[in-house]
């Protein structure tokens, strides 16, 4: 697994060259199928968030076909550059450095190094390729979690959540049955719920390679809870003022949290990505006020929950479509 | 009618009558006919709960014994129907609670099941007998201690690949000791392990029982002590099959299975250690099912398993068996029916086992009586294909999944049009398809001339245009279930079929192009059809009418279209045209 603020799945970067040899194959056949995908508009079948006329960012993968793919869009289309500003909270950059500190031995960069490139725009960022012999350390290391060169559609192939469940969590007995079966993580998918919304998500955490990709994800999903609909004006059901949002933001009102293995519920983002998959039962969008207290670092204090959790907010930053969208808006 | 059998005469000779089919067939012939079947109609089958309402049922049928229904839309099972969609089974089970107290038997498919919902049939029914789950969710154990505790006379309780969130295995021990009624049990999805001993004096006191399913955390060590308390089993699903290799273990483990005369379905064998498989051959000749689909077994352990059952009929099994042992069981097991090949590694970019196009091949060759197949693979080819059709005409369902989307003929590189269109035209009792790989409107075209009998059709990722859809839907006069993932097919060919629509039982369109001004206008068009538009981005008449909606879910019903439980993401039509949402 790359750098943070990679964001493979969401196919706006091309897959590492050289990360696996099986990745030509399938980046080969990924570009065959978007040349077949020319006999009929891939884009009219695309699903997408926001509003239509603007396009989705290129999809250089060619792989991301069908509804579950990260379209890295944010509903919120606030003004990310307001997100931009370093100041006085670290904000995104801080809680994903907190992550990078174990599992991703990248580059041995500074927490300040990755601090300043900033997590917060992909478009600005020059996504760093760290050398070979790391990034195939973190390949094996990433093993466990889903190959990050073949993005997966959602609901393909099609097997039932039951099945692909059992699957993950099979012994694998590797040399016996001569091949590469099951990974080692017992926990896939998995219930998401949301103080106050009336229903709950299920997602696949195999699907994801990081936190921010998650947090997206979950954004999304449930955004329509936070701000009602951002429509065109017409028959949306809130029309949430920008300043309103930075208050939800700002004022911390929703934290992620997680149920582990042990029934303890967590703040998310505090332990490696991998560790987190293993553990995590289930999820939980919490009101910022009782998160207070859950396994939180001793220096909570120092820092407003919405900092050092991970809050969707942060994430509006990330996508470059939002920078375009938020620019319209402006 | 002067001339006409008194009623006590039709009502014997319908009582005959099973099949939902033949008794609507009855109910149609004439008023004192439907009269006389509706109250004299025990069992009833709903395919789609939304097609009718509680109030609707219990008005028509007022002696219910055995109610089964089905949810969710299929696609569900694969996650592209969001939660929180519906299929709550609780307003079906308060409705039927007051109506009908002597009801025996609920069988449910894809719906939200409450432990509410459970307490309620534990409490209401004093003759319950029968509880089926398949692929529900949204109760826990709390809601199974309920059934195991209040349903006196139960016998049967099968949570088939049920989500249930697994709040302790304490549930079994609600079992009263005076419960010795069980027939069937079927606890396989659980996580939790049970009280052991609970379990095995309720299998130990219960001398009917005829299927018997773990789950994982039930050990091997222990499974001979069951199983010797039940020699009458009929089914049984192991739990994890591993230990330590340990000659008592295996000794005690055989002897117990030979004692097990009766024995015609194994299941389970979760963490197999191959060295175990042997224990069971005694009961080998007597198998007719064998779903090894959870084991990682190697092929040639496989093989050596499956040469000892010559009378099966049913295997499901991962791809490890690879194309040598597709080729064994051909060789050994001229009875079999049906066969279902699931992926171990379907995530992975390169194939983990050697399992091709050449194993289907084989099997369809080699097994005279083979009629149903789901077949998951990473290559095929339309000689492939082409050969199957020829050596097995028999195919009631044949479902391929090519791994990747979009897989051409490996060998040819052209779409699999023509061997998809030598399955259909080949197979003419063809019931139920699911098609992959590259496909163009070519191979619609021979769906709709040639499966006249096909009732449900699965489609991903394949066709160029409107007029497959066109072709399937005015071609397959027996269809009654469509759904569609990822094609570009779009409004004219809705449109123009709309009325197709109405003798279908549903048709689900996700990821494709069909925009929400045909949605609204087939939903004017079509009052007998509901029309969901499920899509999360927010109300539909925000975006332009011609955008494609994310999803539409279309079926017939003869209940309001309005369902009470409709979430936000989904819009259906209100009565003043414009497309209401809640």
């Amino acid at each position: 697994m790359s750098m943070p603020q990679e964001h493979d799945y969401i196919g706006l970067s091309e897959p590492l060259p050289s990360e696996k040899s099986s990745d030509k194959t399938t980046a080969a056949a990924a570009a065959s199928n978007v040349e077949r995908n020319g006999v009929f508009s891939l884009k009219e079948t695309e699903l997408r968030l926001g509003l239509p006329g603007s396009e989705a960012p290129e999809r250089k993968g060619g792989v991301g076909i069908g509804i579950g793919i990260g379209i890295g869009v944010s509903l919120f289309g606030k003004d990310e550059s307001k997100c931009v500003k370093s100041g006085a909270k670290r904000g995104f950059s801080d809680a994903i450095n907190g992550a990078g500190k174990w599992g991703l031995s990248i580059n041995g960069g500074s927490e300040v190094d990755l601090g300043q490139k900033g997590g917060v725009n992909v478009s600005a960022v020059k996504r760093e390729i760290p050398p070979l012999e790391e990034r195939k350390n973190e390949a094996a290391a990433a093993a466990n979690t889903a190959p990050a060169s073949k993005a997966q559609v959602v609901g393909w192939p099609p097997i039932r959540s039951f099945r692909k469940n059992t699957l993950a969590t099979n012994t694998p007995k590797k040399d016996d049955v001569g091949g590469n079966s099951g990974t080692g993580t017992s926990c896939l998918y998995v219930k998401v719920s949301m103080d106050g919304a009336p229903y709950l998500r299920k997602i696949d955490l195999k699907t994801y390679c990081s936190y921010t990709e998650i947090s997206s994800a979950l954004e999304k999903m449930f955004s329509c809870f936070t701000i009602g609909q951002c429509g065109q004006g017409l028959a949306a059901k809130e029309n949430i003022s920008e300043s309103h949002l930075m208050d939800l933001l700002h004022g911390s009102e929703y934290v992620l949290t997680y149920e582990d293995k042990d029934g303890d519920w967590m703040l998310v983002g505090d332990v490696p990505w991998e560790m987190f998959t293993d553990s995590c039962r289930r999820l939980r969008i919490m009101k910022g006020s009782d998160a207070i207290g859950l396994g939180m670092a001793d220096d909570v204090q120092k820092h407003n929950i919405f900092d050092r959790a991970l809050i969707f907010v942060t994430l509006i930053c990330a996508a470059p479509r939002t920078m375009q969208k938020c620019k319209s808006q402006n | 009618m002067a001339y006409s059998f008194p009623e006590e005469v039709l009502e014997h000779v319908f009582s005959f009558l099973s099949s939902p089919r033949d008794r609507n067939a009855v109910s149609l012939v004439c008023k004192s006919w439907y009269e006389i079947e509706r109250w004299c109609r025990h069992r009833i089958f709903v395919g789609n709960c939304y097609a009718v309402s509680p109030e609707i049922v219990i008005r028509r049928f007022p002696e219910l014994r055995a109610v089964e229904m089905k949810g969710k839309p299929h696609f569900a099972d694969f996650n592209l129907v969001p939660e929180g969609w519906g299929a709550y089974a609780y307003p079906w089970i308060a409705a039927m609670a007051e109506a009908y107290p002597f009801l025996e038997e609920i069988k449910l498919k894809r719906m939200v099941v409450t432990d509410e919902s459970l307490e309620l049939i534990s409490k209401s029914y004093k003759n319950f007998k029968s509880l089926v789950l398949t692929s529900c969710e949204g109760f826990t154990t709390d809601g199974l201690a309920s059934i195991a505790a209040n349903c006196r006379h139960l016998k049967e309780l099968d949570l088939r690949e049920s989500e249930v969130e697994d709040l302790s295995g304490h549930w079994l021990s609600h079992f009263p000791d005076s419960c010795t009624s069980l027939v069937s049990l079927n606890m396989s999805c659980l996580g939790s392990e049970v009280s052991f001993s609970a379990l095995e004096r309720l299998v130990a006191r219960s001398p009917n029982l005829r299927t018997l399913r773990l789950n994982r955390a039930v050990p091997l060590e222990k499974l001979a002590n069951l199983v010797r308390h039940a020699p009458q089993l009929v089914e049984l699903g192991t739990g994890a099959y591993s230990a330590e290799i340990r000659s008592d273990t295996f000794s005690s483990l055989a002897d117990a299975f030979s004692a097990c005369k009766q024995l015609k379905a194994l299941s389970g064998f979760w963490d197999v250690v191959p060295s175990y498989l042997p224990a069971v051959y005694s009961a080998c000749s007597g198998i007719t099912s064998l779903n090894l689909s959870y084991a990682a077994i190697p092929s040639s352990d496989l093989v050596k398993l499956i040469s000892q059952c010559q009378n099966l009929q049913r295997l499901w099994v991962l791809d490890y068996i690879e194309d040598s042992g597709l080729e064994a069981l051909a060789a050994s097991c001229k009875d079999l029916q049906e066969l279902r090949v699931f992926p171990s590694d379907p995530f992975g970019a390169e194939p983990n086992v050697s399992l091709t196009e050449q194993g289907l091949v084989s099997v369809s060759e080699g097994c005279p009586k083979l009629e149903s197949v789901l077949y998951f693979c990473r290559q095929m080819s339309n000689a492939a294909l082409i050969a199957i059709a020829r050596s097995r005409p028999n195919f009631i369902r044949f479902r391929l999944c090519i791994i990747e989307p979009q897989a051409a003929d490996y060998l040819t590189l052209e779409p699999l049009d023509a061997g998809f269109g030598a399955i259909v035209e080949n197979c003419k009792e063809l019931r139920r398809l699911s098609m992959s790989g590259l496909l163009t409107d070519r191979v619609f075209k021979y769906i709709g001339t040639h499966a006249k009998k096909l009732e449900m059709l699965s489609i991903a990722f394949a066709g160029d245009s409107d007029l497959g859809l066109h072709h399937v839907l005015s071609g397959c006069d027996s269809l009654r279930k469509l759904e569609i993932r990822d094609c570009p097919f779009g409004d004219k060919a809705l449109l123009a079929n709309a009325a197709k629509l109405e003798t279908m039982r549903s048709l689900w369109m996700s990821s494709c192009s069909v925009s929400f001004g045909a949605c609204k206008l087939l939903a004017q068009k079509m009052p007998r059809l509901n029309v969901e538009v499920i899509d999360e981005r927010g109300p539909p008449d925000s975006r332009l009418e011609s955008c494609s909606v994310e999803r539409v879910y279309v079926y017939r019903t003869v209940a309001s279209r309005q369902r009470l439980d409709i979430p936000d993401f989904v819009w259906t039509l209100d009565e003043d045209s414009s497309m209401r949402y809640s």
